[in-house]
């Protein structure tokens, strides 16, 4: 299996895809001449041409809502956010008109869109850019969220996400465009949404992390495993539907949970999981679920703070230690 | 601190109960968790466990009085503690009626001397040390932790916990409704789920462990290490006949502290301390495993058994079967459903069969309800047919199915599996010529079948070939004797041979 980047992963499955259906069409900021601030968007202009692969002004709220009506009448486009951090200002369209179409026309409109683009922290980009969004989006019927931690699960996802005649919110994070991993070349291959995927197993703590937090999830296993800790890592992949059944059956099987996040605490994914995991598993629980999370505060631009407000291995170590009453 | 011990709320239509037995008397020494008493209710009867530790000093209710729920029926207080306060206020109607009220509303009661909820109880068919002792002074009745959280002491940003009183301590009842260790005096039992449950699952009593968890929280190596030393403990000593009293640690048990950690998972293999022996692994016993346990030992222990076998012809049995399986797809009875069918039928010819013995009174059953021993993965399990007798062998068919199905997916509600009058073990299936069961109490009898198999036999003078099959009953001498055995299975076997006596 040839060994490629996650961003190489993501162009992949566009490409493949808009092969499969002439409907499919991207649109964003710089997606098309430019070929995407992040390259995602490499060589699809030329391959597929000005009427698929178009540039929008900066406009968040105007293409995301271009992008629903195109969806509305038979389309199925792809809008990408240059980051996560201005779909915030589509988020009336996101939320408003996406999510609820298919319920508030009585099943007359599918709405078959990605929202797709960069989340979460990169290097030094501060507090207004280095946000993970992910509960804001999950928090509501209607829309599905997906975040791939891995190449070969960013082009499966991608594609099932293209696939889906439902909204789905596709969040790729923007330190791992450059991760490198086997991918399938077959051009039916796609990983389902909604299924989670044990990244490792191990007996005595499950962490359960998404996204950036998976790599740093593994390597902390790693370490652990020369402490004699065997963990196991659960990746849910998509947020909304969750996969919570796998997550509960790794918790009954070790009995201590660590939920690893880029994303603040309040509110947010891994409260949603730990609540799920205290419903379904509590009988089998020997410790407080745990949750580390970024620092409940902005980001901070200066470097020696940013390292510190994203959750790392070492901090991972001391949560799976702390629930398994190691120390 | 002496506490009033009243009529729990043993089902949810229960108004009240029987006293049916004290297994405690005056004066004994009972510490939280023992059973104290047999509680008939309109369910079945179940055995209530001390809430409080202490000796048993005053007993207002005699073996066969009904009382309302909530009304006092004992005190457990220390030795010399005076208790005419509350024998007093046992006698009066309106601290009756208050319990009752606190009882239906699941309240926590606090103070000196409050009423407390007899105990957790539950069936004797299946009872559990899941429910974890309460602490003395907290009546948890339906185990509904959820609804005692604290309030706080005013609404909106107080984050600091309302101060300790004495009429309301600051207990926060977290999760399982633990109660408090009794050596610390102003604490709780802090256990993490996980450990209460596998506490429940082995009988592990979790006064008598010491946490290791962050403020003392019980946590699963504890429990592994309890359940090591425990069987270490048994080890020890295995030609000794432990009293069968499974449920209750031996006292020093009580004392030990817990050791440290066992390196070891509860299921890896042992190697055994004496050189040469037969490596081991310990696995949890299942709820059910100790049920059975407890429920056997005070079986063939304290009942008398003796046993009575017969020959069944069983050809006719057999081709009626097949005659009525071929009339409709639909219908797929067993030899087993015939000999239920029979069984049921034959005990109500033979009433001495279908009792029960009950210390001072013999206790006759109306109903000819049969249990049948069903094997699922854990175990085994004996779901009711009721009334069989009244029922057709299809229906008895449709009936056991059912039941064994849901049974094996551990669905039975606990009416299903307790309350039979006899019971119908059958190892037919297995190939087996004979066996003897053990009588599951309160029942008198219960029938082990064999399996129908070609045997020649003498009929007339001369040699055939049959379909015969062993039927061995257990009886308890106490209520059935030799003759009365014998009788109901020339009965038994009278109506197998002649099935057509089915219709008659």
């Amino acid at each position: 299996m040839p060994i490629i980047t996650m961003r190489e992963a993501l162009n992949q499955a566009m490409r493949e895809e808009m092969h499969r259906d002439e409907n499919i069409f991207l649109m964003g900021e710089e997606v098309a001449a430019y070929q995407g601030a992040y390259k995602v968007s490499k060589g699809l202009l030329e391959e597929f041409g000005d009427r698929r692969v178009i540039d929008s002004p900066i406009t968040e709220l105007g293409f995301a809502g271009l992008g629903v009506g195109a969806a509305m009448v038979g389309l199925r486009p792809i809008i990408e956010f240059m980051t996560f951090n201005f779909s915030i200002l589509a988020t009336d369209q996101i939320i408003n008109s996406a999510a609820k179409m298919l319920y508030m026309s009585g099943g007359q409109f599918k709405i078959p869109i990605v929202f797709r683009g960069p989340g979460g922290s990169a290097y030094q980009v501060s507090s207004q850019h280095s946000q993970a969004l992910e509960s804001w989006y999950a928090n509501f019927p209607g829309l599905k969220v997906v975040m791939p931690s891995t190449p070969a699960d960013a082009k499966g996802l991608l594609k099932s996400a293209i696939r889906d005649d439902d909204p789905v919110i596709f969040i790729e994070q923007e330190r791992m465009y450059g991760n490198k991993g086997e991918v399938p070349e077959d051009a039916e291959f796609t990983v389902p949404l909604g299924v989670a995927d044990v990244k490792r197993e191990g007996s005595d703590a499950t962490i359960v992390s998404r996204s950036l937090m998976v790599p740093i999830a593994l390597k902390a296993a790693e370490e652990l495993e020369k402490q004699g800790v065997s963990v196991e890592v659960v990746d849910p992949r998509t947020i909304r539907p969750l996969d919570i059944e796998t997550i509960v059956n790794s918790v009954k099987k070790t009995n201590r949970v660590v939920v690893a996040e880029e994303s603040h605490a309040f509110c947010g994914v891994g409260a949603e999981i730990s609540a799920q995991i205290t419903e379904h598993a509590f009988d089998y629980l020997d410790a407080p679920v745990k949750r580390i999370s970024a620092a409940d505060a902005p980001m901070p631009y200066a470097k020696n703070l940013e390292k510190l407000a994203i959750p790392d291995v070492e901090r991972l170590i001391a949560a799976v230690r702390e629930v398994a009453y190691l120390d | 601190m002496a506490t009033q011990v009243v009529m729990p709320k043993l089902s949810p239509t229960m108004e009240e109960g029987q006293l049916s037995r004290w297994l405690k008397k005056e004066g004994d020494k009972v510490s939280v968790g023992e059973p104290l008493a047999e509680i008939d209710t309109d369910k079945a009867t179940m055995e209530a466990q001390a809430l409080a530790t202490g000796v048993l000093r005053k007993i207002f209710v005699n073996e066969g009085e009904t009382v309302p729920l909530g009304a006092v029926i004992a005190i457990i207080g220390e030795p010399d503690e005076d208790i005419s306060a509350l024998v007093a206020k046992a006698g009066s109607s309106e601290a009756q009626a208050e319990n009752k009220q606190s009882i239906q509303e699941s309240v926590k009661a606090g103070g000196d001397g409050a009423p407390v909820e007899l105990a957790r109880v539950v069936p004797d068919g299946a009872r559990t040390q899941a429910t974890i002792e309460g602490e003395p002074l907290k009546g948890d009745v339906g185990g509904d932790a959820g609804s005692e959280q604290p309030q706080p002491a005013s609404a909106g940003g107080n984050r600091q916990p309302p101060p300790p009183t004495k009429q309301a301590p600051p207990a926060t009842h977290e999760g399982n409704g633990q109660g408090k260790q009794p050596s610390d005096g102003g604490g709780r039992l802090i256990v993490s789920p996980l450990a209460a449950r596998m506490a429940a699952e082995s009988g592990i009593n979790l006064q008598s462990l010491t946490g290791t968890g962050p403020s003392g929280r019980i946590v699963k190596r504890d429990i592994e290490a309890a359940i090591s030393a425990g069987q270490q403990k048994t080890s020890a000593a295995p030609s000794v006949a432990a009293p069968p009293q499974p449920e209750q640690p031996a006292p020093d048990a009580q004392t030990t502290p817990a050791p440290q950690p066992a390196a070891a998972p509860q299921t890896a293999t042992i190697k055994p301390a004496v050189e040469g022996a037969s490596p081991y692994r310990d696995e949890p016993m299942s709820v059910m495993r100790g049920t059975i346990a407890r429920r056997l030992v005070s079986s063939i222990g304290p009942v008398p058994h003796f046993f009575l076998t017969t020959e069944i012809e069983m050809d006719r049995a057999a081709e009626l079967r097949r005659s009525l399986n071929e009339l409709d797809a639909e219908i797929k009875t067993s030899l087993n459903d015939f000999i239920i069918k029979a069984a049921a039928v034959a005990l109500v010819q033979h009433p001495m069969v279908n009792a029960s013995f009950q210390d001072k009174s013999i206790r006759f059953y109306e109903r000819a309800d049969v249990g049948v021993a069903v094997a699922i993965d854990e175990g085994l399990i004996t779901p009711v047919v009721r009334s069989a007798d009244r029922k057709s062998v299809g229906q008895i068919s449709r009936e056991v199915r059912e039941l064994a199905e849901r049974a094996r997916a551990r669905k039975l509600a606990p009416e299903e599996y307790t309350g039979a009058t006899f019971s119908v073990s059958n190892l037919g299936m297995f190939g087996i010529d004979e066996f003897t069961a053990v009588i599951n109490p309160p029942e008198a009898a219960i029938i082990a079948v064999g399996a129908a198999q070609a045997k020649p036999v003498v009929r007339d003078g001369e040699v055939v070939v049959r379909q015969i099959m062993r039927v061995t009953m257990s009886c308890d001498h106490r209520v059935i004797d030799g003759a009365t055995g014998a009788k109901f299975l020339q009965t038994l076997k009278k109506i197998l041979e002649n099935p057509l006596l089915l219709m008659a």
